[in-house]
């Protein structure tokens, strides 16, 4: 198997009285697809939110490629790779799309202010690769022609699509989705699937995901994990998962 | 049932209207009780005034018994236009033509002040302040979403950093315009630590202390500031050693007229004060242009669109909030350096919080992140009051009518932000030149 690329193990989260994560375990492996299912209010948020850094854990160790994360805080994360989309999509709504592409890069332009104050030809050449990334990403999204429209004026599934555009530009290592099917049509969820198969294969990123929707959690998944109450209640390949008889009982529902 | 509609005659609603303004305007136009001794006297207005009145009534009859004639008319006119819809040449397109409006633009802004009288310039010169105070608040408001009320503070820190420089230790004007902005920034750096996880209300509450602060201090550090007397007789910016005097104030200093040989007039000051403030402007327009295409300008604007989606994507939003409010203090000392020069007196009766309040009034009227619009709103600001000084005492008014008139009819501002349009290469073109530089990256995992 593939080298582990985020572990956590004895992940708990505590909200006052309430303990939302108990006892997690997770492994991501390199390039692997892996699911989180469970009944909402399980916690499956609050554990994505603990591995980017949106929480700091009370309990547990998280490491990125042998690397302790837990106590970074969110864009240390991200700078190591770990990108996340989110349930309610959040883009920069007022700038345009192709500028919301060029915001995600950020970290890997020339940020010098001389630089670009005074345009020197690295700052020309940094901005000019931003753009080919940008554009190479929005064709691949099919949101060319969209380029200079405010994000927030697109349809669901376009912005679902630029928020996914948005991750893959700053060249990520784990690719964390949150419910990315979620208000999507059959045919856009099929998009998605070929889409997310696509990022696995030719740009090297494992995926971890969130989604309610089994059908594309089983067609598409290496291994699943299954929580509930905040608590890990299974684990497997789908073909496991689908048989368990607790999974059937908290979640799945007999058929 | 359209057409009938549109002919009809409106007897009823003109005859109510004429006789509303009829009874009002006699009431309160036509007729004047005064008391003499103790009677009430009624004097009636001038025939002109009754002339007057009489013809607005007919106006008002005539306009509401066809008003339904001249909607259908209207709508008509609009509908068959006649005249063929002539876009403008779009000036994004076409680069040439806008760098030569644009260098027109600026020659006309420096050649005017020598047509006009001293007084214009002067105001103008005010309008060029508040165009850069507006500018650099709209960093910090407009474009990182960061409401910042005590703005003022940094303009008075620029303003006292040139005085005080001055006063104590003899720099000239251009090294502490310099060391100015540089303090100002340094402010704008420190102040925004404490705000770091604040925003939105109580981002404002604190700004706001922190304006108050910086006046209070200068008010009562009696033995350095001078406190409420202020600072007096700072000198006025030289040209390359130059200076707009008659006699020059500092030993070997030649004055302006004596080195040209023309004689001593007071408006080369004004016009050169004037030049100098109009350079400002533009060096300040140029830098926040940069800025915006920069990464750091689009990180602003993401950071008020989103600053959970900022984290997710490796930004760091601490380092983005303080640089706007560094860039942004560093605009207003820059600003406040060129006023104490100006007036040539500060005190601390110049930063009240009524100034933030007008800055931030300058962008929001103008349209927040929108610089064009930012400098329109500071020329009407500026200019207005003037132009308008019977009604002084009903200034705040009008402000605060202005204000909620615009925010029901044009709630983005006078000329709202226009996003960048960004043009892509040819994808056809170069498909195979994008893959070849994004793959090894993506592969490289």
């Amino acid at each position: 198997m593939n080298q582990c690329l985020l572990e956590a193990s004895d992940l708990s989260m505590r909200f006052g009285g309430l303990l939302a994560v108990d006892q997690m375990a997770l492994k991501v492996h390199e390039g692997e697809i892996v699911s989180m299912i469970g009944p909402n209010g399980a916690g499956k948020t609050t554990v994505f939110n603990c591995l980017t850094g949106f929480y700091q854990p009370t309990g547990g160790q998280i490491t990125f490629k042998d690397q302790a994360v837990e106590k970074l805080p969110g864009f240390k994360i991200a700078r190591l790779g770990v990108v996340r989309t989110f349930q309610n999509v959040r883009l920069f709504k007022a700038m345009t799309v192709l500028e919301n592409l060029l915001v995600a890069q950020h970290r890997h332009l020339n940020t010098g202010l001389l630089a670009g104050l005074l345009k020197t030809p690295a700052f020309r050449k940094s901005e000019a690769k931003a753009m080919d990334l940008a554009s190479y990403w929005l064709d691949k999204v099919g949101l060319t022609e969209f380029a200079n429209r405010e994000a927030g004026n697109l349809a669901y599934g376009q912005q679902r699509r630029l928020e996914i555009a948005r991750c893959m530009v700053t060249d990520p290592q784990l690719l964390m989705l949150d419910e990315p099917a979620a208000g999507l049509n059959p045919n856009e969820t099929r998009e998605l699937d070929d889409l997310i198969s696509d990022l696995r294969k030719n740009h090297g990123v494992s995926v971890l995901l969130i989604e309610h929707d089994m059908k594309l959690v089983m067609e598409i998944s290496d291994r699943i994990y299954v929580i509930n109450q905040g608590r890990p209640l299974a684990s497997g390949t789908p073909e496991e998962v689908r048989n368990h008889p607790e999974v059937i009982k908290a979640y799945l529902g007999e058929s | 049932m359209n057409n009938k509609s549109s002919t009809t005659l409106r007897w009823f609603p003109a005859v109510m209207a004429t006789g509303v303004l009829l009874l009002l305007a006699v009431l309160m136009l036509g007729v004047q009780l005064s008391t003499e001794n103790t009677e009430l006297v009624v004097h009636f207005a001038a025939s002109e005034r009754w002339n007057l009145i009489l013809s607005g009534a007919v106006l008002v009859f005539l306009v509401q018994l066809f008003r339904n004639s001249i909607a259908a008319f209207w709508q008509g006119a609009k509908k068959h236009n006649p005249l063929p819809h002539l876009p403008l040449p779009s000036l994004d397109k076409n680069k040439p033509l806008k760098r030569l409006l644009i260098s027109f633009a600026v020659a006309g802004l420096m050649i005017w002040p020598f047509f006009v009288s001293r007084g214009a310039v002067d105001l103008a010169t005010l309008a060029l302040i508040y165009v850069m105070l507006g500018l650099g608040l709209n960093v910090v408001v407009g474009l990182a979403g960061l409401l910042d009320l005590g703005y003022v503070g940094f303009y008075a820190v620029g303003a006292y950093s040139y005085a005080l420089l001055n006063q104590y230790f003899g720099l000239d004007f251009w090294s502490c315009l310099l060391i100015g902005g540089i303090m100002a920034a340094f402010f704008g750096f420190i102040l925004g630590f404490p705000v770091l996880r604040l925003r939105g209300d109580y981002l404002a509450i604190v700004t706001l202390g922190f304006g108050e602060i910086i006046r209070i201090l200068l008010n009562n550090w009696t033995a350095i500031t001078g406190g409420p007397n202020g600072i007096s007789q700072i000198p006025k910016p030289t040209l390359f050693g130059l200076e707009f005097t008659r006699r020059a104030k500092e030993e070997g200093n030649i004055p302006f007229h004596e080195f040209f040989g023309i004689d001593y007039s007071s408006g080369y000051k004004v016009i050169f004060l004037y030049i100098l403030a109009l350079l400002l402007v533009l060096v300040t327009l140029y830098i926040i242009n940069r800025l915006l295409r920069m990464p750091i300008g689009r990180a602003w604007e993401a950071l008020r669109e989103d600053d959970i989606a900022c984290r997710s994507l490796g930004l760091n939003p601490t380092a983005i909030k303080l640089s706007a409010f560094t860039i942004g203090a560093a605009f207003a000392g820059f600003a406040g350096t060129f006023f104490a020069a100006r007036q040539g007196f500060i005190s601390p009766e110049s930063f009240t919080f009524i100034e933030s309040a007008i800055i931030l009034a300058i962008v929001v009227l103008g349209g927040m992140g929108s610089q064009m619009g930012v400098i329109l709103a500071a020329i009407i600001m500026t200019v207005l009051p003037e132009f308008a000084r019977e009604f002084q005492e009903y200034r705040m008014l009008m402000f605060g009518l202005m204000m909620v008139l615009m925010m029901i009819w044009r709630p983005e501002g006078l000329m709202p932000m226009k996003r960048p349009h960004l043009t892509l290469r040819d994808r056809q073109a170069d498909q195979d030149d994008v893959t070849m530089k994004t793959q090894p990256a993506a592969e490289s995992v």
